[in-house]
């Protein structure tokens, strides 16, 4: 039984159509990233998972439950980190963290504290005082000092620093440890490749991909380098290989995992002196779905978070 | 000069981002001025009515406490010491709300740090929010001396009233320019320029109490603390008798001396810091802290207190001013008919209480849109998303708001007619009977609160992106409706939309349940409608 399960989900606001057709299925005890670009229905998702919003078509169960009908039961269940976090302006740090615990159905005092002193977040500070990060902290902290089995997060990092990120990681490993099940909005890929086990990618509020990392990479080419001792020819006629480029002597070229065999066994034939294969990163599956007008050497690039050869 | 740099560009943002308040602002207060006016020149058309009425203004120390000094019995002068304070009042809290809204609040919301990073000198925000909000003063003031003269004051005397009332605006500006340097939050910046309006009131309050009677007993001339205050300036003016425009200066150079404080102020302080630190809060919450009602008393209770402060200094001085009422209407039949009208009985004591305590529901109708309003807040930043995202459902929520918003109601309609029964009781006899006694008749103005609690209410549920505007629209209108529509001489259908117009005006007339049952059930109804679209509506929307 999976803990979230939606199918061809539908919301429109007035003549814009943020949900069209919307497919997610999250199992229990994993790590599921949820993928996508400004305004393609993430956030919209998951206030209707959260039962703040009603769908106008389509099927949306949590836990096996109808999350409009059973929102309150549902909320016991689960911890919300929303996207932007907005907080008290006159209340302690402290005091809005255990409220939230408080109002959840109670929080873990000592992992509370533990995660303060993680996070370095001073809790005597007035909320009004905090930059958007220290805000997103406390939502984080609240959410995971409550012992729940589904924690929902919309972009939880938005605003951390990079040590911060490191933490965060740290702390969704340890609750998947202990069984819980997470459905983590992200628009860091980084993040997503770290922690994920399964992803899912929506565009213009419908769901263009979903499944493993794995399965995700087969999709897509493998970028690969090759240096050979005679020149290499009859590339071209191989199949499914794409976008072959010589520079300095060197061959670079794209090919579908599928003819990956067929590739190699024609490069042996040219005595290879050198070789580096580079599975797709999420970057590029990103980016073939959203950039598909760039080339792919330039996307490749983009902005610099490529994972390297591994 | 590059710290300007950008002014004219920011001041048509100010102008484009502001353009209905400050509309509203420039028409609206003239307007008020100008039904003002015209009503108080109806009630004092002759001689001898004035002669009466400035003769008790003067002699009394609550009317010149509340309307300060009256400057002799010309019409003039009658109506200036009746609208004064009140068009002084909004001209000072409109032209800080204004400032503060346009600095500081860009600064806390990190809209003049991408501002700051555009270019734009670093005192171009404040110059530009400065220009706007004196030009809207000197706007408004251009307006109202044309409805003063328009009700039928003359020319020369209205221009110099009206340049009065506007430099009250003007001298807040600036300090409101100040205010916004100290504190980090806009919120702090609005209390503590709400703070100065307070202490200039009250050293006004104070020079004119200790002030002399003059000129045959009709005039006063106040005392040195007045002087210091920028709202006592404007009564300095004398406008209709003396005319003293040299006394303009004094708000001008407030203004320039502000504005330069201002500057160096925001020369020696990082974009989005203060001067006045925040404070801090305890680690962790107390257990009264930990559940939707404890959050609400948290949330409510200093502004609660803040209303309690008001209401019961406001009850104490009108019960006081009871007495003096006694003698003032024996001189002026007139005033007696009006007050007759809106109390509504025969008994003209009994009916200046039951007007007062009407006027009270009515204010106290504002602490009730305004607690009530802070569910629309929370869903509009951001918090109520978080909070309907735990284990508390939204019929829970919204009963505590509105049960937190009607206890606050309660409070404070019983401690208005407790203290301005203690007051009558203290000059006429029986302190503690009277306040029994008023705080019971008091209490029968619940019904009209529940009904606008339940207004706003609904509202909310129904049409959450105009409850704002149209809540406090709909309490004007119940204002508009009490006060003028028994002087415009209204149809009785339009008074009916009001529920204060169904309130028995107790202590004037016998009690009756009826309207008090059927104001409950209407406030019922309202609730019920308001929480059933609000538990079908999608949040934030
Ligand atoms: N309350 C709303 N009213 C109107 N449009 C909305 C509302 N909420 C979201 N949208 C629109 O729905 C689309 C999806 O938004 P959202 O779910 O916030 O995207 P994401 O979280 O992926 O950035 C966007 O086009 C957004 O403008
Ligand atoms: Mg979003």
């Amino acid at each position: 039984m999976p803990v979230i399960e939606i199918g061809n989900l539908v919301k429109t606001f007035g003549s814009v159509r943020a949900l069209d057709g919307l497919d997610l299925r999250v199992e229990a005890g994993e790590v599921h990233g949820f993928l996508g670009p400004n305004g393609s229905g993430k956030s919209t998702t998951i206030r209707i998972l959260l039962g703040l919003l009603r769908r106008d078509a389509g099927e949306a169960r949590v836990f096996d439950a109808d999350p409009w009908r059973d929102a309150v039961a549902l909320h016991r269940r689960l911890a919300y980190v929303p996207g932007d976090v907005s907080l008290w302006p006159n209340l302690s740090g402290g005091e809005a963290i255990d409220l939230f615990g408080k109002l959840r159905g109670g929080l873990d005092r000592r992992r509370r504290d533990e995660l303060l002193d993680h996070f370095d977040l001073d809790p005597t500070r007035k909320c009004r005082t905090y930059s958007k990060g220290n805000r997103q902290k406390v939502a984080i902290v609240a959410a995971f000092a409550s012992n729940v089995e589904l924690y929902v997060l919309d972009e939880p990092t938005s605003g951390l620093d990079p040590l911060m990120e490191a933490v965060f990681q740290d702390e969704v490993r340890r609750i998947k440890a202990d069984g819980a099940t997470v459905l983590l909005s992200s628009h860091v890929l980084a993040e997503v490749e770290a922690l994920c086990d399964r992803v899912s990618i929506i565009r213009e509020g419908r769901t263009v991909e979903s499944g493993t990392l794995t399965e995700l990479r087969h999709l897509t080419r493998t970028a690969v380098t090759v240096e050979t001792a005679r020149p290499l020819t009859g590339l071209e006629a191989l199949p499914g290989v794409h976008a072959i480029r010589e520079v300095d002597g060197r061959t670079h070229l794209e090919v579908e995992p599928a003819h990956l065999d067929e590739l190699l066994g024609h490069l042996v034939r040219f005595g290879v002196r050198a070789l580096t294969s580079t599975p797709p990163t999420l970057e590029e599956l990103f980016l073939r779905h959203y950039g598909d007008e760039r080339p792919a050497a330039e996307a490749a690039g983009v902005n610099g978070r490529r994972a390297g050869a591994r | 000069m590059s710290a300007l740099t950008g002014t004219g560009t920011l001041a048509r943002l100010v102008l484009r981002r502001d353009r209905v308040r400050l509309a509203i602002w420039v028409l609206g207060a003239p307007l008020l001025g100008y039904a003002l006016a015209q009503s108080v020149v109806s009630v004092y058309p002759d001689e001898p009515a004035r002669l009466g009425y400035a003769t008790t203004s003067a002699s009394s120390l609550v009317a010149r406490a509340f309307n300060g000094p009256i400057a002799g019995s010309d019409l003039g002068a009658v109506v200036v010491a009746e609208t004064y304070i009140t068009l002084a009042l909004i001209f000072a809290l409109l032209s800080t709300f204004a400032v503060v809204r346009h600095t500081r609040q860009n600064e806390e919301t990190g809209r003049a740090e991408l501002l700051g990073a555009a270019v734009v000198g670093r005192y171009a925000l404040l110059t530009a929010a400065l220009l706007v909000v004196v030009a809207a003063n000197v706007a408004a003031a251009a307006l109202l001396a044309a409805g003063l003269a328009g009700a039928g004051l003359p020319l020369a005397g209205s221009v110099v009233a009206a340049a009065a009332i506007g430099g009250v605006g003007v001298a807040f500006t600036g300090v409101a320019a100040v205010t916004a340097q100290l504190s980090v939050t806009s919120r702090g910046a609005n209390a503590l320029a709400a703070a100065a309006v307070g202490v200039a009131f009250l050293l006004r309050a104070a020079g004119d109490v200790l002030g002399d009677q003059t000129d045959g007993g009709v005039r006063v001339e106040s005392a040195w603390p007045s002087w210091l205050s920028p709202l006592g300036w404007g009564n300095q003016v004398r406008a209709y008798v003396d005319d003293r425009w040299w006394v303009l200066a004094l708000p001008v150079a407030l203004l320039l001396a502000a504005v330069a404080a201002a500057y160096a102020l925001a020369e020696r302080r990082d974009i989005g810091a203060g001067l006045v630190a925040p404070r801090r809060g305890p680690a962790s919450a107390a257990a009264g802290l930990l559940s939707p009602a404890g959050l609400a008393w948290r949330l409510q209770r200093g502004t609660l207190l803040g209303w309690a402060v008001g209401v019961a200094v406001l009850g104490f001085s009108m019960g006081i001013a009871g007495d003096e009422f006694n003698a003032m209407i024996e001189e002026n039949p007139a005033a007696a008919e009006a007050i007759a009208a809106m109390g509504g009985g025969a008994d003209l004591i009994d009916a200046y209480l039951a007007a007062m305590l009407g006027l009270f529901a009515l204010t106290i109708g504002a602490y009730v849109v305004q607690a009530m309003l802070r569910v629309r807040g929370d869903e509009s930043d951001g918090v109520l998303e978080a909070v309907l995202a735990t284990g508390v459902s939204r019929g829970r929520w919204l009963g505590t708001q509105v049960a937190a918003a009607a206890l606050g109601a309660l409070a404070l309609v019983l401690l208005a007619g407790l203290t301005t029964g203690l007051g009558y009781g203290l000059v006429a006899g029986d302190p503690v009977g009277r306040a029994v006694d008023l705080g019971g008749a008091a209490l029968l103005r619940l019904p009209a609160l529940l009904v606008v609690a339940g207004v706003v209410t609904a509202l909310f549920g129904l049409l959450p992106r105009w409850s704002v505007v149209l809540s406090w629209a709909a309490l004007l209108v119940f204002l508009l409706l009490g006060q003028l529509g028994a002087v415009l001489e209204l149809p009785q259908a339009a008074l009916n939309l009001s529920p204060y117009t169904h309130i028995p005006s107790v202590p004037a007339v016998e009690a009756t349940a009826l309207p008090l049952v059927v104001l409950t059930a209407v406030a019922v109804a309202l609730l019920a409608a308001g929480a059933a679209a609000f538990r079908h509506r999608d949040v934030p929307s």
